[in-house]
């Protein structure tokens, strides 16, 4: 018995990653990272700035999301995102922008302390990002 | 009658007229593939977006503390209506489509004595209502820099829109544009975005979804991105709709100016003919007459 299930990764404009042959995808949710595996149960769920690492046989993808929606359902994740990028093709200086107009906004004295800690967990991504 | 002369530069007017059209209307088949891929790009995101507020909808057994959004405010007083119309004419009907059917809406609404307010997306749009409309129209977007449909643009508009909700602005809010169906047939729609109509289809689909945070939560994150999604939705619609438009209309113009260039050029064979007719018989009784 194969232990694969089915990913979606849709953007408003497209339909961003189709896949039927993954064994584990890794996806920041909000309230902390979730691997799934095959046959979990239904689960809705919205994203953090992070990470997706999509694991199939033959390969490891990354993607960098901003915000989302994930929904688990009768083996087929659904990812609804508006802003993902591979982490192959990262483009510098679309990171380092990013980086600094999080910053900006973090420099400000009136947002509240959830947006304080996802703008943090941003800069600390992309951070990671473009050391690598 | 016109002389031949006469004759001559209207044949040349109207040929020439015609050259545009045609140009026109390769353009917009061009633009309308492209369009066309757009919008069947984008409906997956849309559909799944509505799956998932169904799921969750179903989910919630508190209707009363659950979101404004999806529950209304309880009351019906003030309606807003976007208005999603093209940046440019000469496209046939499709403007002065959308236009009627919110026409016909809005006398409604004034008629059952409650608050209406417009936004217009788009400037045609604006152009047609607001002689009549005038006082109305609270907003009036337009997005004639960005060449593509981008969901950055709709995200605005839906951002608008969240902002007045949260003001208490309006009870009721509605959209409408026009759906593709193929080239020649766009559908005006009105679709009501606020509070969000369910379809109600209890076939005891229940999954117990397991939900991180709490369901009233991801609600309510959830809905102002759908509003985004369901303008941008409309968004790409309305401009594959109005690219096929656009192309039936200037298929029709240069069919048209085709039929006027022969109607021309008989009616200046036909004058010409005269003239060297009159001018023979002119010369022949002329010799006569010697």
């Amino acid at each position: 018995m194969s232990n694969h299930f089915n990913i979606d990764i849709v953007n408003p404009e497209q339909s961003f990653l189709s896949k039927d042959n993954v064994f584990e995808v890794v996806i920041p949710a909000v309230e902390g990272e979730i691997g799934i595996l095959k046959d979990h149960i239904p689960i809705i769920s919205f994203l953090k700035p992070g990470i997706i690492r999509v694991f199939s046989e033959s390969e490891e993808q990354s993607f960098y999301v901003e915000d989302g929606i994930v929904e688990f359902k009768d083996n087929t994740l659904s990812v609804l995102t508006s802003s993902i990028f591979n982490l192959k093709d990262a483009d510098k200086n679309f990171v380092s922008e990013s980086i600094s107009s999080a910053e900006a906004e973090l420099s400000k004295d009136n947002i509240d302390d959830q947006k304080r800690f996802l703008l943090n967990h941003k800069v600390e991504v992309l951070k990671s990002i473009s050391i690598n | 009658m016109p002389s031949l002369d006469d004759l001559r530069k209207r044949i040349t007017s109207v040929k020439s007229t015609q050259k545009i059209t045609k140009a026109m209307k390769m353009v917009a088949a061009a633009k309308l593939r492209k369009a066309q891929e757009n919008a069947e790009k984008g409906r997956p995101y849309s559909e799944k977006m509505n799956n998932v507020i169904l799921n969750l909808s179903k989910s919630i057994t508190d209707k009363e503390n659950a979101p404004k959004l999806l529950v209304g405010t309880g009351e019906e007083k003030v309606h807003l209506c976007i208005v999603l119309t093209a940046d440019r004419g000469l496209c046939g009907g499709f403007n002065t489509n959308i236009i009627k059917k919110a026409k016909i809406y809005f006398e409604k609404i004034i008629s059952e004595n409650k608050t209406l307010k417009i936004i217009t997306v788009g400037s045609k749009g604006y152009d047609q209502l607001k002689r009549q409309y005038k006082s109305y129209i609270v907003e009036n977007i337009s997005f004639k820099e960005s060449k593509n449909i981008n969901y950055f643009d709709a995200d605005k508009v839906g951002k608008i829109i969240i902002e007045k909700f949260e003001k208490n602005e309006f009870d009721v809010c509605a959209i409408f544009y026009n759906k593709f169906k193929n080239v020649i047939t766009q559908i005006p729609q009105e679709q009501q975005i606020v509070p969000l109509n369910e379809d109600k289809d209890d076939s005891g689909n229940d999954n117990d979804y397991e939900f991180e945070p709490d369901e009233d939560e991801i609600l309510s994150n959830l809905l102002p991105k759908n509003i985004s999604t369901q303008i941008f939705k409309a968004m790409l619609e309305n401009s594959a709709s109005e690219q096929g438009s656009r192309m039936t209309a200037m298929d029709n113009a240069t069919r048209n100016a085709g039929e006027l260039v022969d109607r021309l050029t008989i009616e200046y064979n036909r004058s010409r003919q005269a003239a060297i007719t009159k001018e023979l018989i002119e010369i022949i009784s002329g010799a006569e007459s010697l």
